[in-house]
C-alpha cells in the first residue's frame, strides 16, 4: 500500500495525518495554538508553536501507527493559502525530513485538500461546495477540471466574523471561538436585526461585524439583549447567507449534493440549517466531524496522493509556500 | 380583471392570497422560489412562489421576501417601459408572496450555448459547416447578451444574479433575449455596482461554459460598443478589471 504523510500549519492547527492509498486514515494527529481570550494568533507566534511541536508530532504519528519512516512514500504539505510565517516553518521540516529519508515531496493546495477530504468521508460524488473557515468562505463546484468558485466573500471570511466577535465578548478561544458562540447561541432568543448582504452568489460579513460589535459596547440597548442574543443573531444572519448562496449554486449547476467543509463547517446549527434547505429541494447534504473539518494533516497527505498517483511530484527548489493561492488555480487531474 | 378564480357554487374569490394554483405545473425550483406554469382563462402564464425557507428565522424570512419580490417587481416594471425584453407582469400577491407574469416559450440561454457546443464539437457526422455555424451562433448570442445587459445598466438597474440561466430565449431566437429573476436587483448609478454585477456573471459563465474566456470577451466588447452611454461603459469596464484583481489578491487561509 502507497502510504502519504501529511503536513498541515497554514493557521493555528498543526497537524500530521498519515494516510493509505484506499483512503484509510492511519493517523491523524494535531496540536493547536490556543490564545488568551480577547487574543487573536500572531504569524510569528503561531509560527514558533509549529517549529516547537512539529518533531514530536511526527514521532508520535508514527509511533502511534506502528510504522517506521521507510514505510512512508511521499511527503505532502500545505502550499498555501495561508499565514506565511507558519506556512515556512512547517514547509522547512518538510524540505529537511525529505533530504534525511530521502522521500518525494508533493505541494497542495489547503482548499483542495478540505473537498477532497469531504469527499473521501462523505462518499460525496459531485457535491456543491460550501468551504467555511477562519479564512476563506467560498462556495465551490467542479467543472471543466477545476474547482471553480461560484461566490465567496467579498470582504472578511465567515469564521474571521465570528472569531473577532468572540474577542470582543471576551469569550475563549479553546476548543476554538467559533465553538463557543456556538454554545452560547443555543442559549439565545431575541433576534436582533442585523444587515444582511448578498450579490448574485457573493456575500459580505464586514457591516454585520461592525454593527453588531456597535451593539454590543452600547451598554444602553444591551439592557434589551444577553449575550446570547448576540450569539444568536449573529450565527442566525451570518448562516442564513451562506446557505442561500450555497442553494442558488446548487440550483444554477443542477446539483443535488452539498458538502460543508473547513472549520465552521462543523457547527451543528449550520449543519441542521443546510439539511433543512436540502429537505425543501429534495437534494442530499453531508457534513464530517471536527477531526476532518477543522485543518488536519490526513487532508493533506489524502490530496497529496491523489496527486502522487497521477505522476506529479514536486522537485525539492519549488517547495515554497504562498499566502495566496485560489482554489481555482489548481489544475484537477484525477476527476472527469 | 377583478376575479381569477370562481369556484363551483360560483363564490368569487379575492385576487389575494389565492391558495390554490389549478392545473400547475412545478417548472423549476431555484433558491429562493419555486416556479409554476398554469393556465389563466387559456393564456399560459407563470407563477413565481417565494416559499417560506424553512432554514431561516421566519422574521428574516418574511423580510427577504417582501424585499425582493418588491425589488423583482420594480425592475420588471421599469425594464418594460423602457423596451427590455422581460416577461409581462399579470399580478401581484403579496400575502402568498407570488408574482404572476407572462410565460416566456423558449430555452434559456445557458441551454442554447450547451447545444451549440454540442454542435461544434467534433464528431462523425458533423459537418465543418455546421461547426462554423455553431460557433457563429454562439458569438452572435454573446454579443446581444452584452448589448441587453448595457440597456438594462443604462437605466440604472443592477440585476444581482446575472447568469446564462436567468435569460430566456423568446421562441428559441437568438436575437430575442428575456431577461428574468430580478429578486436581487437594485437601483443604482455607481460605476462600482454595474462592475461588480459584470464580475458576477464573468464568473458564472466561464465557470458554466467551456471556451468562455473568448466568448466572454464577446459580451464585454459588445456592452461596450453597444452601450447608450459608451463613456460609462467604458469606466465600468476599466472598474470590473479592478474588481476582478480584487478576487484574486485576496488574503486567504485557513
Ligand atoms: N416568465 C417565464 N417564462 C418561462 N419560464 C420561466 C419564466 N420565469 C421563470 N421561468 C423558468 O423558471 C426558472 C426559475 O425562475 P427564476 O425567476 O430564475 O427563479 P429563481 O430565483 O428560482 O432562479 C427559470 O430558469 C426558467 O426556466
Ligand atoms: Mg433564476
Amino acid at each position: 500500500m502507497v502510504l502519504v504523510m501529511g503536513f498541515e500549519g497554514s493557521a493555528n492547527k498543526l497537524g500530521i495525518g498519515i494516510v493509505g492509498d484506499d483512503g484509510t486514515i492511519i493517523s491523524n494527529i494535531r496540536h493547536t495554538y490556543i490564545t488568551p481570550p480577547g487574543e487573536g494568533f500572531l504569524p510569528k507566534d503561531t509560527a514558533k508553536h509549529h517549529r516547537s511541536h512539529i518533531i514530536a508530532l511526527v514521532q508520535r504519528a508514527l509511533k502511534e501507527s506502528n510504522l517506521s519512516y521507510k514505510d512512508i512514500d511521499c511527503l505532502a504539505y500545505t502550499k498555501g493559502p495561508g499565514m506565511g510565517p507558519p506556512l515556512r516553518s512547517v514547509a522547512v521540516t518538510v524540505r529537511m525530513l525529505s533530504q534525511l529519508w530521502n522521500k518525494p515531496i508533493v505541494a497542495v493546495n489547503h482548499c483542495i485538500a478540505h473537498i477532497e477530504m469531504g469527499r473521501l468521508i462523505t462518499g460525496a460524488q459531485d457535491p456543491t461546495v460550501l468551504y467555511v473557515s477562519g479564512g476563506n468562505t467560498q462556495v465551490i463546484s467542479y467543472s471543466l477540471n477545476k474547482y471553480r468558485i461560484f461566490g465567496e466573500t467579498i470582504d472578511i471570511a465567515v469564521g474571521n466574523c465570528l472569531d473577532r466577535f468572540a474577542r470582543v465578548i471576551q469569550i475563549p478561544n479553546d476548543p476554538s471561538p467559533g465553538y463557543n458562540i456556538e454554545q452560547l447561541a443555543r442559549k439565545g432568543k431575541n433576534l436582533v436585526e442585523l444587515p444582511y448582504l448578498t450579490k448574485g452568489m457573493d456575500v459580505s460579513f464586514s457591516g454585520i461585524l461592525s454593527s453588531i460589535e456597535l451593539l454590543a459596547k452600547d451598554k444602553e440597548k444591551m439592557k434589551q439583549y444577553t449575550v446570547e442574543d448576540l450569539c444568536y443573531s449573529l450565527q442566525e444572519t451570518l448562516f442564513s447567507m451562506l446557505v442561500e448562496t450555497a442553494e442558488r449554486a446548487m440550483a444554477h449547476c443542477g446539483q443535488k449534493e452539498i458538502l460543508a467543509v473547513g472549520g465552521v463547517g462543523c457547527n451543528e446549527r449550520l449543519q441542521q440549517m443546510i439539511n433543512q434547505m436540502v429537505s425543501q429541494r429534495d437534494g442530499k447534504s453531508f457534513a464530517i466531524d471536527e477531526r476532518y473539518c477543522i485543518d488536519n494533516g490526513a487532508m493533506i497527505a489524502w490530496a497529496g496522493y491523489l496527486m502522487y498517483k497521477d505522476g506529479v511530484t514536486t522537485p525539492l527548489d519549488e517547495t515554497t509556500t504562498t499566502q495566496r493561492f485560489r482554489t481555482d488555480q489548481v489544475e484537477v487531474t484525477w476527476r472527469d | 380583471m377583478t376575479t381569477l378564480a370562481t369556484t363551483n357554487n360560483n363564490e368569487i374569490k379575492s385576487i389575494e392570497n389565492i391558495t390554490s394554483l389549478p392545473n400547475s405545473v412545478l417548472l423549476s425550483q431555484g433558491a429562493e422560489a419555486k416556479t409554476y406554469k398554469i393556465d389563466l382563462y387559456g393564456i399560459k402564464c407563470i407563477v413565481k412562489e417565494r416559499f417560506v425557507k424553512a432554514y431561516r428565522h421566519p422574521t428574516l424570512d418574511q423580510k427577504i421576501s417582501g424585499k425582493r419580490i418588491l425589488q423583482e417587481v420594480r425592475s420588471l416594471n421599469k425594464c418594460k417601459k423602457n423596451g427590455i425584453d422581460v416577461p409581462a407582469l399579470l399580478l401581484v400577491d403579496v400575502p402568498s408572496n407570488r408574482i404572476y407574469m407572462e410565460y416566456i416559450d423558449g430555452i434559456t440561454v445557458k441551454q442554447y450555448l450547451y447545444n451549440c457546443f454540442d454542435q461544434s464539437k467534433e464528431t462523425s457526422t458533423t459537418t465543418t459547416q455546421t461547426q462554423t455555424e455553431a460557433h457563429q451562433q454562439q458569438i452572435d448570442i454573446c454579443a446581444e447578451i452584452g448589448k441587453q445587459i448595457a440597456r438594462i445598466h443604462d437605466l440604472n438597474i443592477v440585476h444581482g444574479d446575472l447568469t446564462t440561466s436567468n435569460m430566456l430565449l423568446r421562441n428559441n431566437s437568438k436575437s430575442n433575449i428575456v431577461f428574468i429573476d430580478f429578486g436581487l436587483s437594485y437601483t443604482s448609478t455607481m460605476t462600482e455596482d454595474k462592475a461588480v454585477d459584470m464580475y458576477v456573471l464573468e464568473r458564472a459563465f466561464i465557470s458554466t461554459h467551456p471556451n468562455s474566456e473568448l466568448l466572454f470577451k464577446e459580451i464585454l466588447d459588445s456592452y461596450q460598443k453597444n452601450s447608450p452611454s459608451p463613456k460609462v461603459a467604458k469606466a465600468i469596464l476599466d472598474k470590473l478589471d479592478q474588481v476582478r484583481l480584487r478576487g484574486r489578491k485576496k488574503l486567504a487561509f485557513g
